[in-house]
């Protein structure tokens, strides 16, 4: 833990310690409610990585674009979407933030969240176009983009950097390095394992922080978002972090083995920032049992919501394919 | 009358005037592509347009199909108005998991949230001796994406208007642009401007064929017609224009007029838009048919260098002609 936990008042903590707990109890009812059939398709679970999301989101502005992956549903709640529309989508209801359009990998909301992307890669560019945007219009804030270790590996992450670098694009690359690209782990995928190495071949400032400690990463992203606003130039942010669950719900995950599960499972940001808090007695076991409480009004309600929610006719089944 | 005063004009002038007019008219418009600025573009399309508005709105980019493309997808949901140049069609597939993934995908996947204005041109077409990786007719790829407008450039007055047109669209639009038709001159409406983005239109009314097609078809299947005309044959001439989504009204009017269907098209024969045009007025005006539909389409295979291999390889004003008279017996 760094100097600047020092300063982490009372409440900040509390919120930060509710975010992660919200996103992980959130997620333990979609993987409930994916196997009673209420959830279908692919769920990609966040479970372990939480910290990045919310440090990260720390050091953003409303005015900022989030572009994620298909593991975004962290980010859609750190963003201060509504659980309930989240879960809704997830049901595929029409209440949804998607309108049920998008499911678990195409979480959208206005100017929150610029989806769920689940192209590996795909939104990289499209993150560097809407930075270039708003440099052409002389606006100051920027574009965050999260993606996978899998992401670095593919052409596009290559062509965003080099773009980002050239046009001086306000870009926050986050790369969520959690170490298996699906089940393929990182050593069989990148000649060079230190990612954050990746940027200087594009002239691009890099961080490298440990991805389960949310203060270390808000901390990250908030010299990262410093730099950004003062240089107008991109930034690349690598947080190593580790997936507690399956790749998907599809996944027996033959590739590692439990110890090391149960190993990374100690350093889980939960409980890190939880005992952290209370040893520094800015919290009591009270305000933890609380906070449970909570979360899990929150996400009863969120299923409640999706319960409720309806089907959209299947009248109108082509809308949205062009604007009317 | 004054308002019938026309203009000289290159393929080529006629779509940099549009690309011209549409930076002077809005500030949100961009140029990005490879090769547009300093080098003037690949095929001089867009010369001088660098000096006269300055590198921001003229953007060289590198050699990133995907990733210019996909930046061009981000800048329009950010409120600008980007003309993404792909130098040439064949290129294109490098940016075809941003433009059809990406571009065509958002408005639908985030339940109509999400515009993506973006408008990207691409160089096309076959006749210039390119060989198999540069003479490519994807039209029917791209008129397969549901999200997508696509058009297709057949003569200069859409040179001079399409594109003003597909910079008003909330949806992306693909525009097909024919490389061989660059030094081609022809008289357009001195005022010529935007035109309508939604119709098919009859470039030549006739009573007894209706020649259907598009892009670098609507030129040779007009001469077509001008040689037909002299044996006593009236072809109506139908340029599809929009290639998605197609505007059947217009070409099954034609055909129930003319009683009888030509499809002409430079890309390969199966699965194109030929197939689909077919096999809409088999469905909606069989009965009106005095004779079945026919196709003249590419030849299915890689584009050949050689000159006679390459013009044997698409349908020529002589294929068109020979093939309308098989199907009108005297």
């Amino acid at each position: 833990m760094g100097n600047s936990e020092k300063n982490t008042d009372r409440g900040k903590a509390l919120e930060l310690l509710y975010q992660m707990l919200l996103i992980r109890r959130f997620e333990e009812k979609s993987a409930e409610m994916y196997t009673k059939t209420n959830i279908r398709g692919f769920l990609h679970l966040y479970i372990g990585e939480e910290a990045v999301a919310v440090g990260v989101m720390q050091a953003l502005t409303d005015d900022d674009y989030v572009l994620a992956t298909y593991r975004e549903h962290g980010h859609a709640l750190a963003r201060g979407m509504d659980p309930g529309a989240i879960m809704a989508e997830m049901y595929g209801k029409q209440e949804g933030c998607s309108r049920g359009r998008g499911g678990s990998m195409h979480l959208f909301e206005g100017k929150k969240l610029y989806g769920g992307n689940a192209i590996v890669a795909g939104h990289l560019s499209m993150a560097v176009g809407m930075a270039l945007a708003s440099k052409k219009q002389k606006k100051n804030n920027l574009a965050c983009c999260f993606f996978g270790e899998g992401a670095a590996a593919e052409g596009e992450f290559h062509e965003a950097m080099n773009l980002a670098a050239l046009w001086q694009a306000p870009v926050l690359f986050v790369c969520e390095n959690n170490f298996y690209a699906m089940g393929t782990a990182l050593q069989y995928t990148h000649s060079e394992t230190h990612l954050e190495k990746k940027g200087a071949a594009y002239g691009i400032e890099t961080m490298a922080v440990d991805g389960m400690d949310v203060l270390a990463v808000g901390q990250a992203a908030k010299e990262a978002v410093e730099k950004i606003r003062t240089t107008g130039k991109p930034f690349f942010l690598v947080c190593n972090t580790y997936r507690f669950r399956a790749h998907s719900m599809f996944d027996a995950e033959l590739y590692r083995d439990k110890s090391e599960v149960e190993e990374w499972k100690k350093r889980d940001p939960i409980p890190r920032l939880r005992d952290f808090l209370m040893e520094k007695k800015l919290i009591t076991e009270q305000d933890v049992q609380e906070l449970e409480k909570k979360v899990e009004a929150e996400v009863q309600k969120a299923v409640d919501f999706a319960e409720a929610g309806t089907w959209e006719p299947i009248e109108e089944l082509t809308k949205f394919v062009y604007s009317e | 009358m004054a308002d019938n005063k026309t203009i000289k004009i290159t393929y080529r002038e006629a779509l940099k005037q549009a690309i011209r007019e549409a930076l002077l008219g809005d500030e949100r418009v961009f140029l990005m592509g490879e090769d547009v600025g300093r080098y003037g573009g690949a095929f001089a399309v867009s010369k001088g347009l660098l000096q006269e508005f300055g590198p921001d709105r003229i953007m060289d980019v590198p050699l990133s199909e995907s990733g210019f493309t996909g930046a061009g997808i981000g800048a329009a949901l950010a409120g600008m108005r980007p003309i993404v140049e792909v130098m040439t069609v064949n290129f294109s597939l490098l940016a075809m998991d941003q433009i059809v993934n990406n571009a065509a995908t958002l408005l639908h996947m985030s339940g109509g949230q999400l515009n993506v204005p973006v408008v990207i041109r691409m160089g096309c077409g076959i006749g210039r001796q390119l060989a198999a990786q540069h003479s490519h007719s994807w039209e029917p790829l791209y008129a397969h994406i549901p999200g997508l407008i696509v058009l297709s450039v057949g003569t200069h007055e859409d040179a001079r208007g399409m594109l003003l047109s597909a910079l008003k669209s909330p949806d992306p639009v693909v525009i097909f642009e024919y490389t061989y038709m660059l030094n081609m001159e022809a008289e357009i409406p001195a005022g010529a401007g935007a035109v309508d983005i939604s119709k098919a239109k009859v470039r030549r009314e006739g009573k007894d064929i209706s020649i259907i097609t598009y892009g670098a078809g609507v030129y040779k299947s007009l001469e077509a017609a001008t040689e037909l005309a002299a044996s006593g044959i009236e072809a109506e001439v139908v340029d599809l224009r929009v290639l998605r989504p197609l505007d059947e009204t217009t070409f099954l009017a034609s055909v129930g007029k003319t009683h009888r269907a030509l499809v002409v098209e430079e890309a390969w024969r199966s699965v194109g838009l030929a197939a689909e045009v077919s096999a809409r007025i088999t469905e909606k005006a069989f009965y009106e048919l005095d004779a079945p539909v026919q196709r003249l389409c590419g030849v299915e295979v890689p584009i050949p260098y050689p000159k006679h291999l390459e013009d044997a390889s698409v349908p020529q004003r002589g294929d068109i002609v020979r093939a309308v008279k098989k199907m009108i017996k005297p």
